[in-house]
């Protein structure tokens, strides 16, 4: 096996046991700090999938921007502890939503196995150039780009707007 | 040379625990956590897929789910904070009423 290979199964296990620690944890801070080494995962496979500007964006925005802004959050709510045995809800709850997610997990599975392996369709004339995703962002995607900026905006308006104190 | 089936399935696996993550878990912040999960397990198809097309095109529509992400946890945590204020918990079964 090439050495990306083990590269690949090495950052999903990562990712993956992250990811139900990130469920599992009853400190919401353990949960942000392991969500963080879960994206940390993910950008190393964006690595292997020779996007590294992508990996490098995903590091500053979600570990070190949205990540922080939970952190902040837990922080300023002090929450205690969650009680355990209100870990997961009721039991009705607890049953039906472990029956749903595993039933999503077999379906996607299943419908992956019958697609039948896909291998490379075609070769990026150099993936690495941040000059390449630029242009086509600028000219392609000009209209989702701007509308972009109308979101953010909105949302920055929604956010102060909520989180005000009444006076 | 690992396959695009193999990056689909991680796909869907990370996608699967943060559903059940939703599903499961009866803490605010966590439940938004595992939004960003499953958020992040759709951008891992779409960089393979443009990867494996040969497009960039994969890459720009990351960016962009990446910034509604962004603006989904900023708002998203604005109301934790307002719920909290009311109501002095995160269990959003304390939650029922839209005002009080």
């Amino acid at each position: 096996m090439a050495m990306d290979v083990y590269l690949f199964y090495l950052l999903g296990a990562v990712a993956i046991a992250a990811s139900v620690l990130v469920v599992g944890q009853r400190n919401p801070m353990y949960s942000v700090l392991l969500l963080i080494v879960s994206f940390m995962a993910l950008a190393g496979l964006y690595v292997l999938l020779n996007a590294p500007f992508l990996a490098v964006t995903q590091i500053i925005i979600y570990g070190g921007a949205i990540m922080v802004l939970f952190l902040f959050v837990v922080m300023l709510l002090n929450v205690p502890r969650e009680d355990p045995a209100r870990l997961f809800g009721g039991s009705g709850t607890r049953r039906f939503g472990v029956a749903l997610a595993v039933a999503l997990a077999i379906e996607l599975t299943w419908a992956l196995r019958r697609l039948g392996a896909i291998g490379l369709r075609g070769e990026l004339p150099d993936v690495s150039s941040v000059r390449l995703i630029g242009r086509v962002l600028f000219t392609d995607y000009r209209f989702a780009f701007e509308a972009t900026s109308v979101l953010i905006l909105v949302a920055l308006v929604g956010a102060i707007v909520m989180a005000r104190k009444e006076s | 040379m690992v396959t695009f089936n193999s990056y689909l399935v991680l796909s869907a696996i990370l996608f699967s625990i943060g559903t059940a993550g939703v599903f499961l878990r009866r803490n605010i912040i966590t439940l938004l956590l595992s939004i960003e999960i499953m958020l992040n397990a759709v951008n891992l198809t779409f960089v393979a897929a443009g990867r494996f097309l040969g497009t960039v095109d994969g890459q720009i529509i990351v960016f962009f789910v990446m910034t509604v992400a962004a603006a989904e946890a900023a708002v998203g945590l604005a109301i934790v904070i307002a719920l909290f204020r009311h109501r002095e918990t995160l269990n959003p079964d304390a939650f029922t009423s839209l005002r009080w």
